[in-house]
């Protein structure tokens, strides 16, 4: 089943009355890295909960594909800003991923180890996962939600506190994800990343998208004022509605 | 010499000569209370689990109810037991009334609900943080379970030495059910028990240090392990 375009109208999520999502429109098309900028407190994450399932919203739609279903069963996966890390081997953690599909254990082991090659962690296959460096354990979660081959993935700040040469080997990776055929939805605060790698940029303040174009675009002509604020760092650093 | 210093002496005679009766008595008391820990460990623990990631009516008040019979009296667990095992009871049939596997299924009772509390625990604060990604990879809630069982299994050793320092130091429900039968059912806690009422205090010294011993030891192991694992995988 196609899961794409996106079709999100008017999407509120408001837990105790608060509105944290105050009505988002958003359309997704079939490939690309979209990337989702704003202020602290914008909803970006929440956004991003809300598309994969974690989170239920009030209102609105979110219609899945052409013939307009509703949540793919499979298929989205989320990439989180601190990965679970259990206490055993990165292989171990890696092949956590394939767990629920009913492999064997040596497919497993295979699929798991050929993927720590594509993410450069294979001599490190058989340390402990959790004594890797935070850029290491954002790799090993990217190649835990590769290895399920999803057709959407969200990453809520994957590079935030790395340095930039873990940050650097992160966006080679998730351009590696996205040649690969799966399409990315990104939250950053770092515009130069923005500007390195993606297709389009969805800008939030407030619980609402204010600005949905090319990466180009907007940062040479944004739309709103606030988008302008944003990039010139004078927007406060969070925005209430 | 004091006759505390005597009875002191006299025991630790008696440890020196491997006393065969001191001899069969631990090993006994180590063969009951070690099936009592391995029976508790395979339900305690994925009970305890169970409950910490199941999302059913009725979670908190059964959590609740695990938390207070962490303290359920042995006497009285050792008289239900007694109830059920003995001839007119619901599995008189089977004859196990004073033997050890009765010893076993008393203090299995003892040690599941303090396994059971200690596990929900410690699997529910990893829960809390691993929800939402095993939610996401479509783990069911077995596999749920049985990975934060595996991801807390050094912390969970803390439940196992729990369920083993009630097992090995529980005296009321083993003497009821196990009748404290000479080379049969007659345990270290039933023994010191009986040889301190019969005045044969240095038997009963030495039964203790025995058991002192053993519990240390398998904190001590307990500790070393907890510690490299720690060092090992964070």
């Amino acid at each position: 089943m196609a899961i794409f375009p996106l079709r999100i109208r008017d999407l509120r999520y408001q837990p105790n009355g608060r509105e944290v999502l105050a009505g988002i429109d958003l359309d997704l098309g079939d490939e690309g890295i979209t990337l989702v900028l704003g202020p602290n407190g914008a909803g970006k994450s929440v956004l991003l909960r809300v598309i994969c399932g974690l989170l239920e919203p009030g209102s609105g739609s979110m219609v899945w594909g052409d013939e307009g279903a509703c949540r793919p069963a499979q298929g989205v996966m989320m990439v989180f800003q601190r990965p679970m890390m259990l206490r055993a081997s990165v292989l171990h953690n890696v092949a956590l991923g394939l767990k629920p599909f009913g492999l064997s254990a040596a497919e497993r082991k295979r699929r798991s180890l050929t993927m720590l090659e594509r993410v450069g962690l294979a001599d490190r296959a058989q340390d402990s996962a959790r004594q890797l460096s935070g850029g290491e354990q954002q790799r090993l979660a990217l190649a835990r939600a590769w290895l399920t081959k999803p057709r959407l993935l969200l990453l809520d700040e994957p590079t935030a506190s790395l340095d930039p040469s873990a940050s650097a080997e992160v966006e080679r990776i998730v351009r590696e994800i996205r040649t690969d055929g799966t399409r990315i939805l990104m939250v950053t605060h770092n515009l130069g990343q923005a500007t390195r790698l993606g297709d389009d940029i969805v800008f939030m303040s407030g619980g609402r998208v204010r600005e949905h174009t090319p990466v180009q675009r907007f940062f040479s002509r944004p739309q709103s004022d606030e988008a302008r604020l944003f990039i010139q760092g004078e927007l406060p650093w969070r925005m209430r509605l | 010499m004091s006759a505390f210093a005597t009875t002191f002496s006299d025991a630790l005679l008696m440890l020196a000569d491997f006393d065969h009766i001191v001899a069969e008595i631990v090993v006994l008391s180590l063969q009951v209370s070690g099936g009592a820990v391995v029976l508790g460990t395979l339900i305690g623990l994925p009970l305890g689990a169970c409950i910490a990631v199941g999302r059913f009516p009725g979670k908190n008040a059964l959590s609740v109810l695990i938390n207070g019979m962490m303290g359920l009296p042995s006497v009285v667990v050792g008289v239900v037991v007694y109830l059920l095992l003995s001839r007119s009871g619901p599995f008189g049939g089977f004859g196990l009334l004073y033997t050890p596997l009765a010893m076993i299924l008393a203090q299995t009772l003892l040690v599941v609900p303090l396994m059971a509390a200690i596990a929900r625990q410690v699997v529910e604060d990893v829960w809390q943080r691993y929800a939402e990604e095993l939610q996401l990879m479509r783990f069911s809630w077995w596999h749920s379970v049985t990975t934060l069982l595996y991801d807390c299994r050094h912390s969970l050793l803390v439940a196992v030495l729990a369920g083993l320092g009630r097992a090995m130091s529980e005296v009321g429900a083993v003497m009821i059910v196990g009748g404290n039968i000479d080379r049969a059912t007659r345990v270290m806690t039933t023994a010191i028990a009986l040889e301190t009422s019969k005045g044969d205090l240095a038997l009963a010294i030495a039964l203790g240090i025995v058991l002192i011993v053993i519990i240390l030891a398998l904190n001590a192991f307990a500790f070393v392990l907890r510690h490299w694992a720690m060092r090992r995988y964070g």
